[in-house]
Parts: structure tokens; C-alpha cells; sequence
């Protein structure tokens, strides 16, 4: 008997080592399936032997190219400064029509009392290292940082995965494209919704789709919600291929919107919140207001003390009615000046005019030769580019400012749409923020000059 | 390139410091968890703990330190990701086994010897963890003939250079 256990010890031993660990394997798989949160205290060993020189290598690489990106590479960063402060302008007057669309959006929600799901909080995380056998990442947070199981991540580009199990200071993120991920997803256009995992090579496919619809390549894909982990509406990806799937479904293969091969940095959801929507928050920028805000004005001129008849057209000016955005108002308010306008004190003693009464509020102050045109009619008659101490209605002179024709119609006043702010749909409603020209109410021809 | 049928007695057998025996494995691991981050195909091409664990079963010339190097790297490499423990580990423990078994038999420290030894290797650690994972834990896996012979070439490939390096970390018994 001795002879044999020494003859196959080796064998035996093999056997047992296997025998052991194909014991544990299926303890795992019966216990929870793949649920990885039981192994969790054996993994801790392996992970904090690692990462913390992961963590050390990302640290000094991105130390490093910061040094040469911040103060070595610096060419065409002006060029490139210019180019993305005209694309946020871009984006801002964008933004505009767009949160109109969401206010029209969220007062209709709030008449269904339709409850939606905002992304409240977020932290946001370096990646520093991989599984290298699987398809999930590491990340530098964990529950130091609030991170908890479950938590959706994701980039400025699309959704990325789920945390799924956290430790001290790291977590490991399940990436969409592994085969044991699911994301609950639909389509942009169709609205068709199905259910988004991995393939073993890698891949990510959109399945539970009917194979009678019609699905064309290249439209978005985006979260469905139903997952309870991301919120819907999150870019996902676009449809790649469209082919039979099992049974009566397709099988629609995603390129996913977030570079998974290469991520860098990505956001940890970490606080989602779930309201009814309310018809609160409405627009409080217009195109119009952006657009005054980005082109030029002339420049600003130390105040000069006006003469006699700058005094005089001063004070006239303090007759004139009040912008076209702040409403009629009586003569002798025009403290409510634009202040573009207000810091135009050349205008604030011109005497010479050729505007005639409502041509400013075609024109757009928003112009340098405009601006004068309307700041100098704004001496004859409307003070809106003076201070507003000037503007005091005690100045007013009776026989310079003629409040009867210096008061504005509403129904003619300069917040027509087709004058003053021209970009906004927004444009017919009142802005608290003066951006028209001053105007000349209609029938103010008396207030030019010859 | 000839494998020469050796005794056993004439095999020399190595031993390595104990940095040597726990870094290794570890920065392999390290960098298998690293690298891919850089270059996403690296690691569905290489395996740096399968050919580290060859190495020392090859060299130290014991079943048992063999199946156990392969066991410990195995493992770790599965606590690593988010599959059950188990799967790498029951792979490489063949496999390290089996190299230290035929390190007993062959002498393995040619190049063509080791290029051949770690192509088949690699085959076989392919082949158990495919039959681990779909018919123990029930994963989704593939097979594909094409990738397992390429990534058997590139990790013999890399195997012998990277051998070639550790054997100056080799102390004789």
C-alpha cells in the first residue's frame, strides 16, 4: 500500500489539489451562481497586492503627461481655445432650444405626474487597471468614496458597466460588453426596446428584438431605465448589424458610444433621485440675450462731464420709455437701461439723431453702427445709455421729453419678435434681462431732430 | 530542433530566492492586469502567469512545487476577475504538473524545446479552462481554433525570450 501512495504520490496529490478546487468551484456556482460578492474576503489579498501599484503607475503617468501636455505642449492651444469657445457658444445658443423643449416637456410630465430619474451626484473615477482574464475594469474608488454595488458607470460618451464589487479604496466595474452584463436598452427612433449584453468575443448585441421589425444600422441606442441601474436616455451605442437572431428575435450587434478597450476616466453614479416632474425651471436665457452677450459693443469711455446741451439731451433722454423688453413704462424710468447701453456713454450726450421713431427697435443695438445709431437718438430722446442717476425723473424737462409720445404702446413695443431677438423662439415672451435697443415709441418723429 | 530524452538524474534542478518566487508571479499578474489597459488585445493574446508558471514547474523539476505554483498563480489570477474562483487555478495546476513532469523526462532549456513546450501548454491550459467554464460553471465561451493557435504561437513566442530572462534568476541546488 506504501509503495503505491509513494509510487503515484504526485498523482494523488494532483488529484486532491483539483479534487479541492473543483469542490469550491461548485460551492460558488450553487451558493449564489455568479454572484462575486461571497468570494469577496479571498479576492481582497490578490486586489490589494495589485492595485496599489496600478494605482502608483497610473499616478506617475498621468503626472507625467501632465507636465508635458501643461507646460511643454502648449501649441495650437490658442487656436484650439477659440475654436471651443465658439463651439460653446454654439452649444449654449443650442442649449437654449433645447430647455425650452425640456420645460415644454416637463410641463406635460407634470400633467401626467409622470415621475422621471435624475442623475443627482456623481464621482468620478481613473481607471488603473483590468481583470486581464475577463471583461471588468478597476477603478480608483470605492466605498471610501460611496461607491456601492450595483452603481451605474459611465463617460461623457455613453454608459460603461455596473460596479460590482467594492472594496476600501477600489471597485471593479463589469463592462457592457462582458457575456454575464445586461442593460436594459431601446432604440432612439422606433422605440423598440430589448435587452443589451456581451458575447464571448467581446461584442454587444441588443436581443429580445422581434424579427419582424425593422431596424436600420446606424440608429442610437439608448437605456431603456428598466434595469433599475442606469437611468433612461443614456447613449449606449449605435446598431453596428442587424441579423436572425434565436427563435423570433434578432440579433443586433451595438458599437458601443464609450470607448471600452480604452477607458481613462468615467463617472460612478452615486446618488440617482426620483421626482415628478414639474413645470418649474423654465428658461431664464434666451438666443437673443447670448447672442447680445457675444457680439461687440463699443468700447467704454471714462464719463465726461456733458455739456449744456448733452445735459439737456440727457435729460430728455431721461424721457424715454423704458427698453422694449422691460415693458411700457412712464417716462422718466429708464433706470431699467440695458446696461450694454449703459456702459455706452458716448451716446449719452448726441445730439444728432436721423433715427426715426421705431427704427431702433428693427435695428439691433447689438451692432457697434447701430448701437451709436439708437445710443444717439438716445440723447435726443431716451436716456437708456445714461446712469442711472442720471435718470432721475426729476430732470426731466417737460418741454424736451414729451412723456405723452415718449410712452411706448405695448401693442407696438420693440419685443417683436422679428426685430429684437430674432434666434429664439422664446422671443415673444418677456425677458427679465434687457438686451433690445431702446426704441422710440411709434409717433416719436417729433422727438428727432431736423 | 531536438528534445533530448534525459534521466532524471542528469536534469539539473533550480531553485529560486523567495523575491524572486512571489515578484514574479506577481508583477506577471501585475502586468496581465495592467498592460491591457494600453493595449486592449494583449490580453486576449497573452498569458504572462500561464508562462511564468511554466517556467518554474519547468525548472524546478517537481510535480508537487509545480501543481502548487501553478495552483497559487491560478487562483490569483481568478480572484483577479469576477468569475468563480477556480477556473484559471484548476488549469494551470495541470498544467504546471505537466511541466514540471515533463521537465523530469526532457531537457527543456533550448529554445526550440521550450518554443514547442509552451506552444502545447498553452493548448492544453486553453483547452481545460474551455471545458471548466462552459461544463463546470456553465459561461458563455467560445472556441475558436484560428485565435487559440495564433495566441499559442505569440505566447511561445514571448515565452522563450521571457525564459531566457528569468533563467538568469536560476540558483543550482
Amino acid at each position: 500500500m506504501e509503495s503505491v501512495l509513494g509510487r503515484y504520490r504526485n498523482l494523488i496529490i494532483l488529484v486532491g489539489v483539483l479534487f479541492l478546487q473543483v469542490l469550491g468551484l461548485a460551492t460558488q456556482v450553487k451558493r449564489s451562481g455568479n454572484d462575486t460578492e461571497n468570494t469577496r474576503l479571498i479576492r481582497i489579498w490578490v486586489v490589494g497586492a495589485i492595485t496599489p501599484f496600478e494605482r502608483g503607475l497610473v499616478w506617475i503617468q498621468s503626472g507625467t503627461g501632465n507636465i508635458w501636455h501643461n507646460y511643454f505642449y502648449l501649441r495650437g492651444v490658442r487656436a484650439e481655445n477659440r475654436q471651443l469657445k465658439a463651439q460653446i457658444e454654439q452649444m449654449r445658443l443650442e442649449q437654449v432650444r433645447l430647455s425650452e423643449d425640456a420645460a415644454q416637456a416637463r410641463r406635460l410630465q407634470s400633467l401626467l405626474a409622470f415621475k422621471e430619474q435624475f442623475i443627482s451626484r456623481t464621482v468620478a473615477a481613473q481607471v488603473i487597471g483590468s481583470s486581464g482574464t475577463d471583461l471588468s475594469v478597476y477603478i480608483d474608488k470605492g466605498e471610501n468614496a460611496g461607491l456601492k454595488r450595483d452603481m451605474a458607470v459611465i463617460t461623457a460618451d455613453g454608459i460603461v458597466g455596473k460596479v460590482l464589487l467594492v472594496y476600501p479604496s477600489v471597485s471593479q466595474v463589469l463592462l457592457i460588453n462582458d457575456p454575464t452584463s445586461g442593460v436594459g436598452a431601446l432604440l432612439e427612433k422606433s422605440r423598440l426596446q430589448g435587452v443589451l449584453h456581451g458575447t464571448a468575443s467581446g461584442e454587444v448585441v441588443l436581443e429580445r428584438v422581434m424579427s419582424d421589425e425593422q431596424v436600420p444600422v446606424g440608429e442610437t441606442v439608448l437605456t431603456s431605465g428598466g434595469d433599475q441601474i442606469f437611468p433612461k436616455g443614456l447613449a449606449v451605442g449605435t446598431v453596428a448589424k442587424v441579423g436572425n437572431g434565436k427563435e423570433l428575435f434578432l440579433n443586433i450587434k451595438v458599437k458601443p458610444a464609450a470607448n471600452l478597450s480604452k477607458l481613462e476616466e468615467v463617472l460612478v453614479l452615486v446618488e440617482k433621485q426620483e421626482r415628478q416632474a414639474t413645470a418649474e425651471g423654465t428658461v431664464r436665457e434666451r438666443a437673443a440675450d447670448i447672442l447680445a452677450q457675444r457680439l461687440p459693443s463699443l468700447p467704454e469711455k471714462p464719463a465726461t462731464p456733458p455739456d449744456a446741451k448733452t445735459t439737456e439731451g440727457a435729460a430728455a433722454g431721461s424721457a424715454k420709455p423704458a427698453p422694449a423688453n422691460a415693458g411700457p413704462k412712464p417716462a422718466g424710468t429708464t433706470n431699467a437701461a440695458p446696461p450694454q447701453a449703459a456702459r455706452n456713454p458716448s451716446g449719452a450726450g448726441g445730439v444728432r439723431s436721423v433715427s426715426k421713431a421705431g427704427e431702433p427697435a428693427k435695428t439691433s443695438s447689438l451692432t457697434p453702427t447701430i448701437q451709436k445709431t439708437a445710443s444717439t437718438a438716445a440723447g435726443t430722446v431716451a436716456g437708456s445709455n445714461l446712469e442711472p442717476s442720471q435718470t432721475k425723473p426729476s430732470q426731466t424737462k417737460p418741454s424736451q421729453a414729451k412723456p405723452a409720445s415718449a410712452q411706448p404702446k405695448p401693442s407696438k413695443s420693440a419685443d417683436s419678435p422679428s426685430n429684437s431677438q430674432p434666434l429664439s423662439p422664446t422671443s415673444s415672451q418677456p425677458s427679465s434681462q434687457p438686451t433690445a435697443p431702446p426704441s422710440s415709441p411709434p409717433g416719436s418723429d417729433e422727438n428727432t431732430p431736423d | 530542433m531536438p528534445i533530448t530524452y534525459t534521466s532524471g538524474e542528469q536534469v539539473e534542478v533550480y531553485r529560486f530566492s523567495i523575491p524572486v518566487t512571489i515578484g514574479v508571479p506577481l508583477l506577471a499578474l501585475f502586468l496581465q492586469a495592467f498592460v491591457p489597459l494600453r493595449f486592449p488585445r494583449f490580453a486576449a493574446y497573452l498569458d504572462l502567469p500561464l508562462l511564468v508558471t511554466i517556467f518554474f514547474a519547468m525548472a524546478r523539476r517537481n510535480p508537487i512545487s509545480g501543481l502548487l505554483t501553478g495552483s497559487v498563480i491560478g487562483l490569483a489570477q481568478d480572484m483577479l476577475g469576477h468569475n468563480p474562483i477556480g477556473i484559471y487555478g484548476i488549469a494551470k495546476t495541470i498544467v504546471g504538473y505537466g511541466a514540471s513532469s515533463l521537465g523530469v523526462k526532457l531537457d527543456v532549456e533550448n529554445a526550440g524545446a521550450r518554443f514547442l513546450v509552451t506552444l502545447g501548454f498553452y493548448l492544453v491550459h486553453a483547452g481545460v479552462h474551455f471545458t471548466v467554464a462552459r461544463g463546470l460553471v456553465n459561461m458563455t465561451q467560445s472556441w475558436s481554433w484560428g485565435h487559440e493557435i495564433l495566441a499559442g504561437l505569440a505566447n511561445a513566442t514571448l515565452g522563450v525570450s521571457l525564459f531566457f530572462l528569468l533563467d538568469k534568476f536560476k540558483q543550482r541546488t
